[in-house]
């Protein structure tokens, strides 16, 4: 269980003239990630999503507040390699996360850290690899590889701990279409086959909607928590805060407003039953 | 432009060479290099000639490849040819007078250590070029962090020395291809780098570093996260996936190389 219990967060940041300026971007926030889970997080671009996740394996420490994983505090250095072993984090830039020049050295990296005997990395490495489908170019040079298949690499890389959670920054944010399905796929496979419990931030709206769980963030509170069904049903203070809703979700709000009776959904699929039967209805 | 870059340019292969462990090939490099600069005989220069065919062939690398490799030195082993013909002094072939003031003359002594410096740096780069492409950057940066282990006592950072280089391979190919782009985005909206006086062309490289390094810096910070992330704590406690240890075949490499060595020795000492 990953415990975040009413964390402020400030970067401090020297201005020209030597005054230190204060930038709060965590405003007492606090929330509970069961095991198992699968969370996505949205919010604008500054709205602290980032800083939040780096709280969740102690490259941040809270100013005030706690982050507790299993029970252990993020505060005490001497368990700091057991949490950040137990909560993998993905990064958003997949060039700037690889430490290796090919791909399996790269997965090996963190077993490596965590002084894992050589035949054991070798196992883990393999079983990583072939669990994100990039077995076949475990010799290949990351330079090489499409953003999705890097993006692949990146994950298999922080697996390769064994991690109990797994968090992704924007892990889609840079990838085309096909590589953004690539690395979701991944990742929902994960979370139904190997019980991984996924954090997942977002700026996708389709994203979000695939997972059970949203929590919104803007201006470093968190101020929608629910299924992504309650979450995306709050369409008015979404748009308040200049985030949208996936566009399933638009079209039956729209027609809603328009007089049709749709109720609210949020995948495509709902979308096109609750209009076939709008439809049937009035025929 | 950068694709000439040999660092890190690993073939895959199935040789003896490949097979050798990193740490005795970078030894017997080592050595190769000593040899090369000892040599001075025409007969020792023959020997080394032969082995370095046959370090050649024994490497299973295309000489295309190797050659490859070589082209962005030219330039270093022009300018060593030159230097080196018109600096020693000695028996006059050729001589030319300067303004009525110098004479540049080229001497017998030149034209023959000219050459011998060109043939002995070529193989110093063949040599390097046989152990990096039959190397993966991994098995060199291990190598070189096992052979320097033993000077952490008088405080050498190995294991830091190590992964400096590692990042630095990861990263030669990202940022080559960054300044690429920066550059033909610079070159759309007009810039001139091949144009103008060697100043000129200079500062038309300002507007290339700067985002260069700006990005390199923020690729610094986000993988250092990264790497802390993946519980990077330096080198203690480390283990490694591949452990590669010294056996029979790096103990013959060493012997075929130290026979040679003594063969260039013996044809110095008769000539
Ligand atoms: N290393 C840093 N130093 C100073 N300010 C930062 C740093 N990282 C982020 N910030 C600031 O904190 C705010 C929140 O950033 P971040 O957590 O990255 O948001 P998000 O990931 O939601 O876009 C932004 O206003 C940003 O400018
Ligand atoms: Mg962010």
């Amino acid at each position: 269980m990953i415990e975040i219990k009413n964390v402020s967060y400030c970067y401090h940041k020297e201005e020209a003239d030597g005054r230190i300026n204060e930038n709060k971007v965590l405003n007492n926030v606090s929330l509970t990630v069961h095991e198992g889970e699968f969370v996505a997080i949205l919010g604008h671009n500054g709205s602290g999503k980032s800083t939040l996740a780096k709280h969740m394996n102690g490259i941040l420490v809270p100013e005030t507040g706690d982050c507790l994983i299993d029970g252990l505090s993020t505060r005490d250095e001497k368990k700091l390699l057991e949490i950040r072993s137990n909560v993998g984090m993905v990064f958003q830039n997949p060039d700037n996360q690889m430490v290796a020049a090919v791909v399996e050295d790269d997965v090996a990296f963190a077993p490596e850290n965590l002084g894992v005997p050589s035949e054991e990395i070798r196992r883990r490495v393999d079983e990583c690899l072939k669990i994100v489908g990039m077995w076949d170019y475990r010799r290949a040079q990351p330079s090489r590889l499409s953003g999705g298949q890097k993006q692949r690499v990146a994950i298999a890389s922080v697996l390769a701990m064994e991690p109990k959670y797994i968090i992704l920054d924007e892990p889609t944010a840079m990838l085309d279409p096909k590589g953004r399905e690539e690395v979701i796929s991944t990742i929902h496979r994960l979370n139904r086959e190997r019980n991984m419990t996924v954090v997942l931030i977002t700026h996708y709206m389709e994203e979000a909607a695939s997972a059970e769980r949203v929590a919104v963030m803007d201006d470093g509170e968190i101020i929608l928590d629910g299924t992504a069904r309650e979450v995306f049903h709050e369409i008015e203070i979404l748009k308040n805060i200049g985030l949208d809703v996936p566009q399933a979700t638009e079209l039956a709000f729209m027609l809603r407003e328009d007089g049709f009776n749709i109720p609210h959904v949020i995948t495509v699929d709902e979308c096109v039953q609750a209009i076939a039967e709008a439809l049937e209805v009035k025929s | 432009m950068f694709k000439d870059v040999i660092i890190g340019q690993y073939v895959e292969g199935n040789s003896f060479i490949h097979r050798m462990d990193p740490k005795m090939k970078l030894i017997l490099t080592l050595l190769y290099m000593i040899l090369l600069f000892s040599v001075k005989s025409i007969p020792a220069y023959i020997i080394a000639t032969v082995f370095t065919l046959f370090i050649v062939c024994l490497c299973a690398v295309p000489f295309k490849l190797i050659l490859k490799g070589l082209k962005p030195m030219i330039f270093i082993l022009l300018f060593t040819a030159v230097m080196n013909l018109l600096m020693t002094r000695g028996e006059p072939l050729i001589s030319y007078e300067l303004f009525g003031r110098f004479t540049l003359s080229v001497t017998k002594e030149g034209v023959r250590i000219a050459v011998l410096m060109v043939v002995r740096l070529l193989y110093l780069l063949i040599g390097t070029s046989v152990l990096t492409l039959t190397t993966t950057p991994l098995k060199l940066t291990d190598g070189i962090e096992r052979l320097l282990k033993p000077l952490d006592v008088i405080k050498v950072p190995s294991h830091e020395i190590a992964m400096m280089m590692t990042i630095a391979l990861r990263f030669i190919p990202t940022l080559a291809d960054e300044t690429d782009k920066i550059m033909k985005a610079q070159l759309a909206r007009g810039a001139d780098f091949e144009s103008g006086s060697i100043f000129r062309r200079a500062k038309a490289l300002i507007p290339i570093l700067v985002p260069l390094f700006v990005s390199a810096f923020r690729r610094a910070d986000e993988l250092a996260t990264a790497m802390e992330a993946r519980c990077y704590h330096g080198g203690e406690g480390r283990t490694k996936m591949n452990v590669s240890r010294i056996g029979s075949r790096d103990i013959k490499a060493l012997v075929i190389f130290l026979i040679f060595a003594a063969a260039a020795a013996a044809a110095e000492i008769i000539v």
